[in-house]
């Protein structure tokens, strides 16, 4: 089954369309502080559409039953949806297979997997994997883990003052001891889009697999795995108009196939006795016990609905969208924007001269503006760019420029309080 | 709290700007380190205690106005009290910015400290408000760090970085 990619002629920008997309987020209605929400936190959390809401609703009112476990009408009807939704998650990302797409719970229990399944199997003492010096902690911690367990090393691929990597010292990284390249494609922190298909294609050239963080990447481009050729990619439902609890790892069929079970338990057997259990097939064998049915149906809904407004579409609008917040943010005095690579996604992470960026946040929130404010869970980025934390704002298709403007405001208020 | 004017009211924004008893105190005999992991706040805090009293109070390190200003309050506060009344501010600051005690309604020593009293409706933010009064309570019971992490947290699990 191959379901053509929804090719939609209309774009974003006209206010009438945008105003339509806003309707179908009921929570972007609500007054915070007395004020409209103007909520800017997407790259933590994206808020959910009513269609959405309403699959998940019909799942827990007409469909819900565990799955791949009975004959009844309940369990064959939850099953049925639930490998719907793997399909749908194979075609929104173009993997070759369904059975290459697993369910865990998020991009972190993703990446978590692959350093149980693979790099415990196949990295050894001595071993090198390389990161980039914008991860996130979910893809430092596990392998910081794996390299202690081991005694393997962990090389880290530099980045310049605008968050761009090093092309040339990454190249010169790889030597006969890399096993693995694990690599975020859009910078939590920074907004850098990475350029994971050359990358990608040089750690090919030297026999090392690649594993992609694509938390950031998933709710904001078109994403094709065949493309990129990637050997694990890992994102969450919840930041791409899914529930919280769901999150994928897409890897290729012959690497699943060699790696260790991550969790042992119901559905990933094929037989059990107390002297030796046999695996199930992929995807099964990574999906012991119960999974979270309802989210991975909710999240089945949410690429539907983004795939209905088109990814392409929503890529070109956000971008938009930051090129008006650059403007108007880089020209206010006394503000800095941190993470400025030629090839960004719509996240803006700034400091304000002189005011601690919690201090930022409290204050846009009493104006009724969600940013995030903190380390973004990259210490590491913020140790590189001399900064304790920032202050972030993400932006998704769902916003205007008319929030940005209220954001440029509160900035301006925060500023005039503590100058 | 909608208006932001109640918590950074001008003194905080002062304290903040200008904080005072900054720098260390030499020849100290008592030192802690405090830290908010959530904001990477840092209080480093030195001390002289004889005869059971607060002779010098000095802080330095980073963090964000509600922090700053609370630690320089909090020096000028204790500076010449003795080891018990600065406990029983800690308990009293404590208790005001989580909500467990109201100022306004039964004695204490707080005097212009009250004016924090506006951040127990941030839970985000106490915390930061709170993370001196920890370090002096370490600093006086010899422990050389600590960190609001402990602290029972109104939205369990909020302080740690989550994405």
């Amino acid at each position: 089954m191959k379901i053509e990619r929804i090719k939609n002629e209309r774009t974003i920008t006209d206010k009438a369309t945008i105003d339509k997309i806003r309707a179908d987020f009921p929570i972007l209605g609500l007054q915070v502080s007395g004020k409209p929400l103007v909520y800017l936190d997407n790259a933590a959390s994206s808020q959910v559409p009513q269609a959405v809401i309403d699959r998940i609703v019909r799942y827990q009112t007409e469909e819900h039953s565990n799955i791949h476990r009975a004959v009844h009408y309940l369990s064959e009807l939850a099953t049925r949806q639930y490998e719907a939704a793997r399909v749908k998650v194979q075609h929104f990302i173009n993997a070759k297979e369904s059975r290459e797409i697993i369910f865990t719970r998020g991009t972190t229990e993703s990446i978590n997997l692959v350093m149980h399944g693979y790099g415990r199997a196949f990295i050894g003492k001595g071993d090198e994997i390389i990161l980039s010096a914008m991860e996130h902690h979910a893809n430092i911690v596990p392998w910081q883990m794996l390299a202690q367990e081991k005694g393997a090393v962990l090389r880290v691929i530099p980045m310049n003052d605008a968050g761009e990597l090093l092309v040339d010292e990454f190249e010169a990284l790889f030597n006969e001891k890399t096993k693995f390249l694990a690599l975020s494609h859009v910078s939590n922190a920074l907004g850098t889009i990475n350029p994971v298909k050359r990358m990608t294609a040089y750690a090919h050239s030297h026999g090392v697999p690649v594993l992609l963080d694509g938390a950031q990447a998933a709710p904001h481009q078109a994403l094709d795995m065949q493309d990129l050729d990637c050997d694990y990619y890992a994102f969450s439902g919840h930041k791409m108009c899914g529930p919280t609890g769901i999150g994928v790892l897409y890897g290729k069929a012959h690497l699943l196939e060699k790696m260790q079970p991550y969790q042992g338990g119901g559905d990933m057997i094929l037989s059990v006795t107390f002297e030796k259990t046999t695996y199930n097939v992929i995807p099964s064998k990574f999906e012991a016990g119960t999974p979270p049915i309802m989210a991975a149906i909710g999240l089945g809904a949410a690429i539907e609905y983004l795939s209905g407004i088109g990814l392409d579409n929503i890529a070109a609008y956000e971008h938009e969208l930051l090129e008006y917040a650059t403007e108007k943010v880089a020209a206010m005095p006394g503000v800095r924007i941190i993470g400025t690579a030629g090839n960004k996604a719509a996240v803006m992470s700034f400091e304000i001269e002189g005011v601690h960026p919690h201090d930022v946040g409290t204050i846009l929130n009493s104006d009724g503006i969600a940013i995030r404010t903190g380390h973004h869970c990259a210490q590491p980025v913020m140790d590189r760019f001399h900064v304790p934390a920032t202050a972030r704002a993400s932006f998704a298709f769902y916003n205007t420029r008319q929030e940005i403007d209220k954001l440029v405001e509160g900035i301006r208020k925060v500023q005039e309080m503590f100058l | 709290m909608t208006d932001m004017r109640q918590l950074y009211q001008e003194v905080i924004l002062d304290h903040n700007r200008k904080p005072r008893n900054w720098g260390a105190v030499s020849g100290a005999n008592r030192h802690a380190d405090g830290h908010n992991p959530l904001c990477g706040d840092h209080i480093k805090l030195s001390m002289n205690v004889s005869d059971d009293k607060i002779e010098a109070i000095a802080f330095e390190g980073h963090g964000c106005a509600i922090c700053k200003a609370s630690a320089s309050m909090m020096t000028g506060a204790v500076k010449g009290k003795s080891v018990q009344d600065a406990e029983t501010m800690v308990e009293e600051f404590r208790g005001m910015a989580t909500g467990t005690f109201d100022p306004e309604s039964a004695d204490n020593h707080l005097g212009k400290l009250k004016i924090f009293s506006g951040v127990k409706d941030l839970p985000s933010r106490v915390k930061c408000a709170i993370l001196p009064w920890h370090t002096l309570h370490a600093a006086l019971n010899a422990e050389a760090s600590t960190s609001t992490e402990g602290e029972a947290d109104p939205v369990p699990g909020s302080m740690i970085g989550e994405e």
